[in-house]
């Protein structure tokens, strides 16, 4: 095993990666509570209501970076699953792992957000929209990741399953999101659904802007405290838990 | 097929020992232990070191070594759940390793290297039958994935087992001893130089017990190898074997 | 002890269809069973939504596809099972063969006995739903690249689904978001066959799909196969 082997496991190893997810962890919160909190001030207070949906569009602040966030995520868990499963790296395992439900928990809030926009837009809750029928699918996507992790008690086997899985969605999510917007199109009058996308004055794009990197920043934090979690889970029985705790 | 394994055995050997040397002790030459201490020459064709198999968070073999030569069996002996068939399926490559390391005829190589599998046979604790075929056709499945058999060769393997009778029966309405014998038949086709074997002689009764014990002799004289989990004593000549005890020792 | 020469590729391919063929003709009803529940699932549809073939064959294409989806995953479920409990999965890891390839090989074996026959039946059943026997070209044609797809991706679900205790549906969970495209591409072949236009376009899109997955999901399935061995 060559030294620069030696420095990747050493830098993957869970004792390092708890106590630096453990130091990075308020790096990230504390900016993300102020962005999102400026995004939200400037986005529900500062900023005029739009000219055709009124007061409504106001839900795009969560919608807009709940849908992005839903795709980074598979993203970032799909190369933690690969990096594991290449490198056999525990700890990216962990990370995959504790992205799953995050993911999932956005898609959801993104679809819900979704809906509610669609009531005064569309007059009902659902239109089978292309990007609302593409985040219905990327939950099935999440949800048969977790659910394939938790039907398989080993956990070697459970992190390895899934980061194939994984993998597999990752490449096919572009293929899922083409063909759904191919057969939007061919099914529905494409001037019905294109909101009209004037370029966002800046009061408006500045707190969405605003919101994306509170929402990632959010997630970064998030994800490390589900990470220490998930590290502390998986090495209960290792001796470096116990001063660690201390 | 075996003068070619027994030329490929003897590869290291000879570049290795005096020439002269191999020829006075014969083909014994190939068994031959080194005395621990001894400045060791030849590397036997399968050293396994420091094998380290995790399941969850349990370790169920830790740093498990050990060496094969050419000729000799290795007994895995331990009680339930030591991870005797743990060891084996590691070893061929069916479970992943913590750790470890395999040298196979003292080149380094995975457990999953597909010209090492060539040369290895593998008998789980079920024979790997399909129940609605014959045992014939069986035979054909498992041994034609590796090589070329014609219709003699599988007769012949059934023959040597005992087995022809009930060959053509579906093997669901066998019983597990015949089931046993229409495997080893298989097995003895394969042309394999190592054979892992999970409780080879179970649920044999006498005469295929003796049937058994006949072809490992036989495998083991052609230069072949052994490492077998199990109970019973498999009834092979004691001065080559050697044991592996699992369980007792690890900590 | 027989001098042999070492099995190429090709004839261990052989092997493996020769043995699933033996099989399939032992135990028929494996292979029946998907094609009578794709024939009782379209003829519910009528029953159930309105005997008018007019209006039955506006949704012929959704109903034939998600039919033929739910078939084949009805058969998948059984394409590793019993290989992997009889330990024939473990001989086909052990054999010094690519198991990639002899997974391929399996694959196909298992289209061979379902995607292919669900195809050859489709256009019998869509007669039932109202489609013109005259669009049987565009149909066959969809689904034989579209069960083929199938298979493949069902093939990755089915070695990750080894080691999980009633795996069934959890297999669909894992397959059916994924075959996403494979639905969409393929019922709008299979629409544009029914109307009379040519279904060209959709068919390049559904052939695409099954060469990537060609590519692609053997070398999945056989990373799944391996860690659902363990």
């Amino acid at each position: 095993m060559g030294t620069n082997w030696a420095w990747f496991h050493r830098f993957g190893s869970p004792p390092h990666v708890y106590r630096l997810a453990g130091l990075l962890t308020p790096w990230f919160a504390w900016p993300a509570a102020l962005s999102i909190l400026a995004a939200l001030y400037g986005g529900l207070v500062l900023a005029p209501p739009d000219y055709q949906q009124g007061e409504g569009f106001r839900i795009i602040y969560v919608h807009a970076p709940s849908a992005w966030l839903s795709v980074m995520i598979y993203a970032v868990m799909a190369t933690a699953a690969g990096v594991g499963l290449i490198w056999r790296m525990k700890v990216a395992h962990a990370a995959a792992a504790s992205c799953a439900g995050i993911g999932a928990w956005f898609t959801v809030v993104s679809l819900v957000t979704g809906m509610l926009w669609g009531k005064p837009m569309w007059g009902t809750y659902w239109v089978w929209d292309p990007r609302l029928t593409a985040q219905l699918v990327l939950l099935f996507l999440y949800l048969g990741y977790i659910g394939l992790r938790s039907g398989i008690d080993d956990l070697g086997r459970a992190d390895r399953a899934s980061a194939v899985l994984a993998l597999v969605g990752v490449v096919n999510i572009p293929i899922i999101r083409y063909s759904v917007e191919w057969w939007n199109s061919i099914h529905q009058a494409p001037s019905v659904m294109k909101m009209a996308k004037p370029s966002m004055p800046m009061e408006m794009l500045v707190p969405l802007l605003l919101m994306f990197l509170g929402f990632t920043l959010y997630f970064a934090a998030v994800m490390l405290v589900r990470l220490r979690a998930e590290i502390l889970r998986r090495e209960r029985s290792a001796s470096w838990i116990r001063e660690a705790l201390r | 097929m075996l003068v070619l394994h027994r030329l490929l055995l003897a590869a290291p050997v000879a570049e290795l020992v005096d020439a002269t040397d191999l020829k006075s002790v014969g083909r014994k030459a190939v068994p031959v232990r080194f005395r621990p201490g001894a400045p060791q020459l030849v590397m036997s064709p399968l050293v396994v070191k420091n094998l380290t198999v995790y399941r969850g968070e349990r370790a169920i073999l830790s740093r498990v070594s050990f060496e094969l030569d050419a000729g000799r069996v290795m007994i895995v002996t331990g009680p339930n759940g030591a991870g005797k068939t743990t060891l084996l399926r590691t070893l061929c490559g069916l479970v992943e390793p913590e750790d470890g390391q395999l040298c196979w005829r003292a080149v380094p190589c995975s457990f999953r290297d597909p010209q090492y599998h060539l040369e290895l046979a593998y008998l789980g604790h079920d024979a790997p039958l399909k129940m609605d075929l014959t045992g014939r056709e069986n035979l054909r499945g498992l041994v034609g994935l590796r090589r070329v058999i014609g219709p003699s060769d599988v007769a012949m393997a059934l023959r040597e087992m005992q087995a022809d009778s009930f060959a053509d029966r579906a093997v669901r309405t066998l019983s597990a001893g015949q089931r046993r014998r229409i495997a080893f038949a298989a097995l003895g086709l394969m042309g394999a130089t190592l054979w892992v074997l999970d409780e080879p002689i179970t649920n044999l009764d006498g005469a295929g017990e003796a049937l058994v014990q006949t072809a490992l002799s036989r495998h083991l004289s052609g230069g072949g190898m052994l490492l077998a989990a199990t109970h019973q004593p498999l009834g092979l000549d004691p001065l080559r074997c050697d044991s592996l005890a699992l369980g007792a020792a690890r900590s | 002890m027989t001098v042999s020469k070492a099995a190429s590729s090709w004839q261990a391919a052989r092997i493996v269809l020769q043995r699933e063929w033996l099989l399939a003709v032992r135990r028929p009803a494996q292979v029946l069973q998907p094609l009578a529940f794709f024939a009782v699932v379209t003829a519910m549809f009528p029953l159930g939504y309105t005997p008018e073939l007019a209006k039955l064959r506006a949704i012929a294409p959704g109903v034939l596809w998600v039919g033929a989806l739910l078939a084949s995953l009805l058969a998948l479920e059984h394409l590793f099972r019993e290989d992997a409990s009889d330990g024939t999965l473990e001989q086909y890891v052990l054999s010094g063969q690519s198991l990639t390839w002899l997974l391929l090989a399996k694959t196909i074996a298992h289209w061979l006995l379902t995607g292919l026959p669900l195809t050859l039946m489709a256009p019998w059943l869509g007669v039932v739903l109202g489609v013109p026997l005259t669009a049987a070209t565009g149909v066959m044609g969809a689904l034989a690249l579209g069960t083929w797809t199938l298979s493949l991706l069902g093939s990755i679900g089915a070695g990750l689904t080894l080691g999980v205790r009633r795996g069934g549906v959890l297999l669909s969970l894992l397959t059916l978001p994924l075959a996403v495209p494979v639905l969409v591409f393929g019922a709008r072949a299979t629409e544009l066959a029914i109307t009379g236009d040519s279904p060209t376009g959709a068919l390049y899109l559904l052939g695409s799909l099954a060469v990537l997955g060609l590519t692609l999901a053997p070398l999945a399935a056989a990373a799944a196969v391996r860690i659902g061995l363990e």
